[in-house]
């Protein structure tokens, strides 16, 4: 039997109000521990004295949602709790004092809802990114994952792929019925399946949403990319805190920028004692960190930045004047010339690198298996053999499968007895 | 003499039922409403086809009846998807009815273990969720410690044709109602289902000369390597239907049972009366039909793909407007039959009942369709009777390794809602589990449960040692073995015979065998691989007691299923249609926890 877990889950104290959730076998326990008098109806507020041991906690709204019709699945009370730091406190200490009470772990109401069936697998990774979700970008891409963006989209391609299937296996089991023919378009049709998954597979991966879009900021030392990014992060942006990055020589600083999380990353201590040139060993040393970014601010020489299309070319300290032909983007923070329209480049940059917001953001484990399917739907179209074409196509359903659940055999053949007249 | 085993049902089911439980020692009572009929083919005269050969192929394999039966009885032979991979193909006969039949009988005399027994059984002998036995019409007791329930569409079967509605499992015969009740009575969940039959027509009032015809395959194969080519060949013919049949079929549906709401269970989609096909499929122009020939000395013909439930005026006007048939007399009318199935999900993997220990159940009374889904069955059930009541090891064919093994594990964890067919489709090891190889696969296993007679074993044995040696030949050498030759090159059966000497003199069948399995060695491995990595996550046993109901946030639909299927292992219910993972992790977490509580 599952432990009866509770959690704030309206994010961190202080604040006006916070939402303490219990959800379990015995979460009622928790309304007959903290309040007297009657449950209220399910699903209806109702306002109650919160006490433990005699104390008075606090006046809060409660909602009593039994199970399964609750978002976890389980018997789930909420507790609308004044947000203070003591309340919230307090009432979790009163908690934890209920036997088969416990403290939630992170992400376990969701792990919950899933294992009850409440959301399936994408849904469920689209939920933990809208709880993770920390900028207005994020926050809509999550939504659209959680409401079942990629179940649609999901489902368009099972019910193809089982179109497909079925008139493969029709074929193999039913070759003697008139009414099925074979598939002269069997190859365009698998490969079309094929062009569609990977189109969707180009679409930036999820985790930049999460993680943050890398922006590296290169150049020779004494550039000015310090104070670049300090000047930048202090522009509209918050400092989160600044990591040291995995290489001793790396600075990631993670910020929101118009409204999009961003990860500048200073190279720095970037200090060469032999002899060879600056600029090359400055390069060759960047070059990991350049190449796992997703965009480059190059405040070096022009013929010396990295051949990509999304570096943006700065001249820095542009105050000490430059070469009129020199096309680079003129910035100097002790001016303050050209911040403003560096800051729209990184923004429209940042965008480009992430999944639009109402698209359909896969995380690795999703594009891994598209990408296994894309894989079995060409190899499907690719072979002669119609038993080797429909074992790939088979594979295909249990990819598909993997994915959000229910593309056996059975539906193939409701596919496939839907559509052909079959039968002596 | 004292019985082990108790047969109800000479059918398919049946026969292959007995003479399973005979060849692994035990003392059989065959009870048949009428002996004659022991053997009888109650639909269509054809044996085999695809994945339907697949089984008869491995029933053979293990010694059973219907294959060696059907050569016996075969007037035309044809191997369906020829032109495909081995592994989809399916070899097909058509039988002389009484041939077959006889053929039958005479496998069962060979049996002194089987005695057969005529009568009506009207009860089940059942003391403490254990049966005892059967209790006859006439008054008498046979008694024993297992009995299979092999009675076909006889439990409380109905016959429909127009408005007629006549109490009978088969034209003419009655039905299998006192046992019916029964059945009903027990804890047994019983549901309905319907299946139907066209007219036979008369062979001498059909115009040959304008009709297509097929002619029996002449490669020589049979459909058991110890059966004969017996008979003397026909051949089949192909018409269809057309505009005008549909028009007398539309006008005609009010008089249909199947539409006017007489028959209310549900029958096959591969199989579909003519009168579904027009109303489902009303665009199309018409529907192929073969004219089987139904035996050498028997003037009637088959017309398979009109089975139909109309009156009998309707369905001689229907035929006489199809080509060659338009002066064509019908030998017997066609009617849809109704009948109890038991919801196989009830039983376990050896077909035995959970709710009465002894009493196993075989096929079409599990709701299947065909001879060979039935022949099958009924070898597992008899085998696992005998295994009950001798002491002996019980019989669990697997999915990965016969035909058999899907259909069990199909029936016993996903249920039925229309009579269930083998396809090829449903075996996810299809392209190992070849019609070709089954012997390869199953015959050995079989010697080692006392299944395989001795003509079949030494047969078997000199089979398999000359099989095992071509194969160490063609797979030596690594990179350069002829095994990749055969990928690589697509070298063809004489192409391997020049590469060694060995080989050259290896017969046919072997090296056939052998090159199909080089062919996709690739892919069979590759799907070994992931059987084994599947069995070893999911052979966590499932707590029988275990109730489903208290797993939170189950699907009504979910539930239902597990609840009726009881899978035994996590593997099992993984299996079942409509579980997703989410259903599955927390069916896993519910499971342990209970084991740890």
């Amino acid at each position: 039997m599952n432990d009866t877990i509770f959690a704030v889950s309206s994010g961190a104290p202080p604040a006006a109000i916070a939402v303490m959730r219990v959800s379990g076998p015995d979460a009622d326990a928790a309304l007959s521990a903290l309040t007297s008098g009657k449950f209220p109806p399910p699903r209806h507020a109702a306002l109650r004295t919160l006490r433990a041991a005699g104390e008075l906690l606090d006046i809060a709204l409660v909602i009593r949602f039994p199970g399964p019709d609750s978002a976890t699945g389980e018997n789930l009370v909420e507790f609308h709790l004044h947000g203070g730091r003591a309340t919230v406190a307090a009432v979790c200490a009163a908690l934890a004092q209920i036997s088969g009470f416990r403290a939630a772990e992170p992400g376990e109401f969701t792990r919950r809802a899933f294992e009850n069936g409440r959301i399936d697998l994408s849904e469920a990774e689209g939920l933990s990114d809208l709880l993770a979700a920390e900028t207005e970008h994020q926050r809509r891409a999550a939504l659209t994952m959680a409401s079942g963006g990629l179940s649609r989209v999901v489902e368009t391609l099972r019910t193809a792929l089982l179109a497909a299937s079925a008139r493969v296996e029709a074929a193999i089991d039913f070759a003697e019925e008139d009414d099925v023919s074979p598939w002269p378009e069997r190859q365009s049709a698998l490969n079309s399946i094929a062009t569609e998954i990977d189109s969707m597979l180009a679409n930036p991966p999820a985790e930049r949403l999460r993680n943050g879009v890398r922006i590296a900021i290169a150049g020779p030392p004494n550039a000015g990319k310090s104070t670049l990014i300090n000047a930048l992060s202090a522009r509209d942006a918050a400092i989160v805190s600044p990591i040291a990055g995995t290489t001793r020589d790396v600075i990631e600083v993670p910020v929101v920028f118009h409204g999009l999380s961003l990860i500048f990353i200073d190279m720095a201590g970037l200090r060469v004692d032999s002899g060879d040139s600056i600029e090359t060993i400055g390069i060759a040393r960047a070059e990991a960190v350049i190449l796992s970014s997703d965009v480059v601010l190059w405040l070096g020489e022009p013929d010396l930045a990295p051949d990509r299309a999304d570096v943006i070319m700065i001249r820095a300290k542009a105050d000490l004047g430059g070469a009129p032909e020199d096309t680079r983007l003129a910035v100097s923070v002790k001016t303050g010339m050209g911040l403003a329209a560096l800051a729209g480049a990184i923004a429209d940059a940042a965008r480009a690198a992430l999944p639009a917001p109402d698209s359909v953001a896969l995380n690795a484990r999703q594009r891994a298996s598209l990408s296994d399917l894309s894989i079995e739907a060409r190899a499907a179209a690719d072979t002669d053999d119609l038993i080797l074409s429909a074992e790939h196509l088979r594979r295909g359903r249990v990819v598909i499968d993997r994915i959000s659940g229910r593309a056996g055999v059975e539906n193939m053949l409701d596919a496939l007895f839907g559509t052909f007249c079959i039968g002596k | 003499m004292p019985f082990e085993v108790i047969v109800i049902g000479g059918g398919h089911a049946g026969c292959e039922a007995a003479a399973a439980a005979a060849r692994r020692g035990a003392r059989v009572a065959l009870v048949t409403m009428s002996r004659a009929t022991v053997g009888a083919m109650s639909c269509n005269p054809a044996i085999g086809g695809v994945g339907k050969g697949h089984l008869v192929r491995e029933v053979d394999a293990l010694d059973g009846i219907i294959g060696f039966a059907g050569d016996a009885a075969a007037i035309h032979y044809r191997m369906l998807n020829k032109s495909k991979g081995k592994a989809v193909q399916g070899p097909r006969i058509q039988a002389d009815r009484d041939a077959y039949r006889s053929a039958v009988q005479s496998a069962l005399a060979t049996y002194p273990e089987i005695e057969i027994i005529e009568g009506d059984v009207d009860a089940l002998l059942i003391g403490e969720a254990r049966i005892a036995g059967v209790s006859l019409g006439n008054g008498t007791n046979i008694e024993a410690p297992t009995v299979v329930i092999a009675t076909g569409t006889f439990l409380n079967a109905r016959m429909f044709r127009g408005d007629s509605i006549v109490s009978g499992g088969r034209a003419g015969e009655r039905a299998a109602s006192r046992l019916g009740q029964q059945m009903r009575s027990l804890d047994l969940p019983m549901a309905r289902l319907k299946t139907g039959t066209p007219p036979r027509l008369d062979g001498r009032t059909i115009d040959w000369s304008r009709l297509e015809v097929q002619a029996s395959d002449d490669a020589g194969w049979t459909l058991s390597p110890l059966g004969k080519r017996a008979l003397p060949q026909l051949f089949c013919a192909v018409t269809r239907t057309n505009r005008a049949t549909h028009d007398i079929i539309r006008a005609a549906l009010h008089q249909s049972p199947l539409f006017t709401g007489a028959i209310e269970a549900s029958g096959p989609r591969y199989c579909p009366s003519i009168e579904d096909k027009v109303v489902r499929f009303g665009d199309r122009d018409g529907h192929q039909i073969f004219l089987e020939p139904e035996g050498c000395d028997n003037r009637n013909i088959y017309p398979n793909g009109i089975s139909t439930s109309l009156p009998v005026a309707a369905q001689s006007s229907m035929l006489q407007t199809i080509e060659g048939l338009e002066r064509v007399a019908i030998a017997q009318p066609g009617y849809a039959v109704e009948y109890d199935y038991l919801d196989p999900r009830a039983l376990d993997h050896c077909l035995q009942s959970r709710a009465v220990a002894g009493l196993f159940l075989a096929g079409q009374v599990n709701g299947t369709t065909g001879y060979e889904e039935a022949a099958a069955q009924g070898l597992v059930a008899g085998a696992n009777a005998a295994a009950l009541a001798l002491g002996l090891p019980n019989v669990r064919f697997e999915r990965d390794t016969s035909y058999i093994g899907v259909m069990i594990d199909d029936l016993v964890l996903q249920g039925v809602t229309e009579p269930y067919r083998m396809l090829t489709a449903r075996a996810e090891h299809r392209l190992h589990l070849r019609a070709d190889n089954a012997e390869t696969r199953l015959t050995g296993f079989g010697i080692g449960l006392g299944l395989i007679g001795e003509r079949r074993a030494s047969y078997w044995n000199a089979r398999e040692a000359a099989r095992t040696t071509a194969q160490s030949v063609i797979e030596f050498g690594g990179e350069r073995a002829i095994t990749c030759r055969i990928r690589r090159d697509a070298l063809d059966a004489a192409g391997v015979r020049r590469l060694d000497p060995m080989l050259s003199i290896l017969p046919d069948g072997i090296l056939d065998e052998l090159i199909e399995d080089a062919r996709y060695a690739p892919y069979v491995d590759r799907q070994r691989a992931e059987v084994a990595a599947r069995r070893a996550s999911t052979c966590v046993t499932i707590r029988e007691d275990l109730d489903y109901g208290a797993i939170a946030g189950l699907s009504a639909e979910m539930l239902q299923r597990l609840h009726a299927a009881r899978p035994a292992t996590l593997g099992d219910a993984e299996r079942i249609q409509g579980v997703t993972p989410a259903a599955l992790s927390a069916l896993m977490v519910y499971n342990r926890a209970g084991a740890s509580r």
